[in-house]
C-alpha cells in the first residue's frame, strides 16, 4: 500500500511540471509587454525596467520558466504586484474559507442526494423515480451565479433568514453564514451523486452476496444498512473525486457573489486589477489542490474497496 | 431521419426537441411576438412589473425584458454551441488518434489531457480571458483550450473498445487503409457517446458563457446577453426582482431542453440487441 502511494506520488511529478508549464505559457500568450500591461500606461521607463528585472523578463524564456518553477517549488508561488506580498501568504489567509465551502457543499450534497437516491432506487422505473430525475435536471439547469441571487432575493432579502454575504468569527457563525454559498455549490453535486448512487444501489441489490445474506435469514432492513448501502457508497467516493475539480471551480463564483474572502475572490480581484503573478500562481495552486484531492479520494477508494489496486 | 424518429418516440427527447424548436421559432419571429425594440430607451415606463403588455416587465431604462431575453438568445446560443462543438471536434480527433495509434502518441496526448484536466474549469477559463482581456474572441480561445479534454477521454476509450471488435478485424482483413478504417468505421461509432455527453456539456457551457459576461469578461454591453442582463439587474434587485429572475429562467429553459435532448439521444442511439 505504502509503495503504491509512493509510486502514485512519483507519477504526479510530470503532471505537476506540466501544470506549471501551462500556467507559465498562459502569461506568454498575453499580447504586449507584461510589465507595461501590469503597471499601466502611466509607469515611467525606470519603473518598467525595474519590473522587467524583478520578473526576469530581460532573461531568455527558459530561464524565466525556471525562475517560476523555483517560486513554485519553494512554495512562494511568486510575488503579488498589488499586495506586494508572496502569493502563498495571500493564499494561506484565504484557503480555509475555500476548503470550508468545498467540504460543507459536499456534506450538503450527500444529505440531499442520499434519501432521493434510495427512494429512486426502491421505486425504479416508476413515477417517483422519473419525477425525482426531472427535479434534479432542473437543478442542474440553474446557473450557479443566478441561483446565488435568487437565494439572496428570497431567503436573505425576503425572509431575512440568512445574511446576504460575508463571513463570521468561529465555527458556528460560519456554519450559518457559509450555508447559502455552500448550498449553491452542493446542489449541482447533489444531482450527480443522486444519479450515480441510484445506479449503484440498483446494481448492488442484484448482487449474489445479497441473495446469500437473504438466504442466511437477515431482514431486509439489515441487509440494506449492512450490505447494500455501504457497498454502493464506495462508488460515490470516486464520483466526488472526479467532480472535485468542478466543486473547487464552483467556489470561485459563489465566493465573489457572497463576498467570502476565499481563493476565488482573490482570483477575480487579481483579474480585475491585472495582478498577473497572482493569476499565474493561483492557477497553479488550484490545479495542485485538485491533484491532491484526487489522490486522497483514490487512496480512500482503494482502502474502501479491496478489489481496487492503486496502479 | 431514423434518429429523429427514434428521438421523437422517446418522451424526454420529444419534449427537449419541442422546447428547442419553440426557442428557435421565438428567436426568428421576435418582431412578430413583441412590438418593442430591445435597445430603445423609454424612461416613462422604467421598472414596470410583469403585465399583459410587458410579459417579463421592463428594466431601469424602460426596455421590455421579454424582447431583450429573446434578442439575447442569439448571443447565448451562438456562444454555447461554438464553445461546445468546436472543442468537441478537436477532442474527437485527439481521442481517435490516441486510441487508434496507441503507444507514444497515446502517452503524449493523454498526459496533455491529464494536465489540462487538473485545472478547475472556471479557474482556467477565467485566467485565460483575464490575461488576454475581455472579448468574445478571447472567450472562444479560452473554451477551445479547455473544453476538448472530456471528448478526448471519451473517444479514446471508445476507440480502444471498438478497435477490438470483429467488424474492425474484418475491415483490416479486407486490407482497408488505416485512414479508412479509422474515419469510416471507428469514428462514427466512437462519436456516439461523445454526442450524448455534448448535450450535458451545452447545459453547463450556456451557464459558463453567461457567467463570463457576468464577471465582465465575455460579451460586452449593451448586448442583451443573458449573463449581462442579470449583472445589470443586481442593483435593482430589491425594487425590480423580475429583472434578475426572467433572464435566469431563460438559461434554465435552455438547460432543461438540452438535458432532455441528451436523455432522449442516449436512448435513441443505444445499439439494438
Amino acid at each position: 500500500m505504502f509503495l503504491a502511494i509512493l509510486k502514485r506520488l512519483l507519477m504526479l511529478v510530470p503532471v505537476l511540471i506540466g501544470i506549471t508549464l501551462l500556467s507559465f505559457l498562459l502569461l506568454q500568450i498575453m499580447p504586449g509587454d507584461p510589465a507595461s500591461r501590469a503597471l499601466g500606461t502611466r509607469a515611467s521607463a525606470e519603473e518598467l525596467e525595474a519590473m522587467r528585472q524583478l520578473w526576469g523578463l530581460d532573461k531568455p524564456l527558459w530561464v524565466q520558466y525556471l525562475y517560476f518553477l523555483r517560486d513554485c517549488v519553494t512554495g512562494s508561488f511568486g510575488v503579488s504586484i498589488f499586495h506586494k506580498q508572496p502569493i502563498i501568504t495571500l493564499v494561506a489567509a484565504r484557503l480555509p474559507f475555500t476548503l470550508a465551502i468545498v467540504a460543507y457543499s459536499t456534506v450538503i450534497a450527500l444529505v440531499i442526494a442520499l434519501p432521493f437516491a434510495i427512494l429512486a432506487a426502491a421505486r425504479r422505473g416508476r413515477l417517483t423515480d422519473v419525477a425525482i430525475r426531472q427535479v434534479f435536471v432542473v437543478l442542474i439547469a440553474m446557473p450557479p451565479f443566478w441561483l446565488c441571487y435568487v437565494l439572496i432575493l428570497f431567503l436573505a432579502l425576503g425572509l431575512g433568514w440568512f445574511p446576504t454575504g460575508g463571513v463570521g468569527e468561529g465555527f458556528l457563525a460560519n456554519l450559518y453564514r457559509l450555508f447559502l454559498p455552500s448550498l449553491v455549490v452542493g446542489l449541482s453535486t447533489a444531482a450527480l451523486i443522486q444519479q450515480s448512487l441510484r445506479a449503484a444501489l440498483i446494481d448492488t441489490m442484484q448482487a449474489d452476496y445479497i441473495d446469500t445474506a437473504r438466504a442466511k435469514g437477515l431482514r431486509g432492513r439489515e441487509i440494506f444498512l449492512r450490505h447494500v448501502l455501504p457497498n454502493s457508497l464506495i462508488s460515490t467516493i470516486s464520483i466526488i473525486g472526479v467532480r472535485v475539480s468542478w466543486i473547487i471551480g464552483g467556489t470561485v463564483v459563489v465566493e465573489k457573489i457572497f463576498s467570502v474572502p476565499g481563493l476565488g475572490s482573490l482570483l477575480i480581484d487579481a483579474i480585475v486589477s491585472r495582478d498577473l503573478p497572482v493569476i499565474r500562481g493561483l492557477t497553479v495552486f488550484f490545479a495542485v489542490m485538485v491533484v491532491i484531492v484526487n489522490l486522497i479520494t483514490d487512496i480512500c477508494y482503494a482502502l474502501a474497496d479491496p478489489r481496487v489496486r492503486l496502479e | 431521419m431514423r434518429l429523429l424518429r427514434n428521438l421523437l418516440r422517446n418522451p424526454a427527447g420529444a419534449i427537449g426537441l419541442a422546447m428547442m424548436a419553440l426557442t428557435a421559432a421565438a428567436t426568428v419571429l421576435t418582431p412578430l411576438l413583441s412590438p418593442f425594440d430591445p435597445f430603445a430607451l423609454d424612461f416613462a415606463n422604467a421598472m414596470q412589473p410583469p403585465s399583459a403588455l410587458h410579459w417579463f416587465g421592463t428594466d431601469n431604462f424602460g426596455r421590455d425584458i421579454f424582447t431583450r431575453v429573446l434578442a439575447g438568445a442569439v448571443y447565448d446560443l451562438r456562444l454555447a454551441l461554438i464553445c461546445v462543438f468546436g472543442p468537441m471536434a478537436i477532442g474527437v480527433l485527439v481521442g481517435l488518434a490516441a486510441g487508434y495509434f496507441g503507444g507514444r502518441v497515446d502517452a503524449l496526448l493523454m498526459r496533455l489531457t491529464d494536465i489540462v484536466w487538473a485545472f478547475p474549469f472556471y479557474v482556467l477559463v477565467l485566467a485565460i480571458v483575464g490575461v488576454l482581456g475581455p472579448s468574445e474572441t478571447n472567450l472562444y480561445i479560452a473554451f477551445f483550450i479547455v473544453n476538448w479534454i472530456g471528448y478526448a477521454r471519451i473517444v479514446r476509450g471508445e476507440t480502444l473498445l471498438i478497435s477490438r471488435l470483429e467488424f474492425i478485424e474484418a475491415a483490416r482483413v479486407l486490407r482497408f487503409g488505416r485512414l479508412r478504417v479509422m474515419l469510416r468505421h471507428i469514428l462514427p461509432n466512437a462519436t456516439t457517446p461523445a454526442l450524448v455527453y455534448s448535450m450535458s456539456d451545452v447545459v453547463l457551457t450556456v451557464q459558463a458563457v453567461a457567467a463570463m459576461s457576468f464577471f465582465g469578461l465575455g460579451v460586452q454591453p449593451p448586448a442583451p446577453e443573458w449573463g449581462l442582463l442579470i449583472v445589470e439587474s443586481i442593483d435593482f434587485m430589491r425594487e425590480a426582482p423580475w429583472m434578475t429572475i426572467f433572464p435566469g429562467l431563460a438559461i434554465v429553459w435552455i438547460g432543461i431542453a438540452f438535458a432532455l435532448l441528451g436523455e432522449g439521444l442516449s436512448t435513441a442511439l443505444k445499439p439494438k440487441g
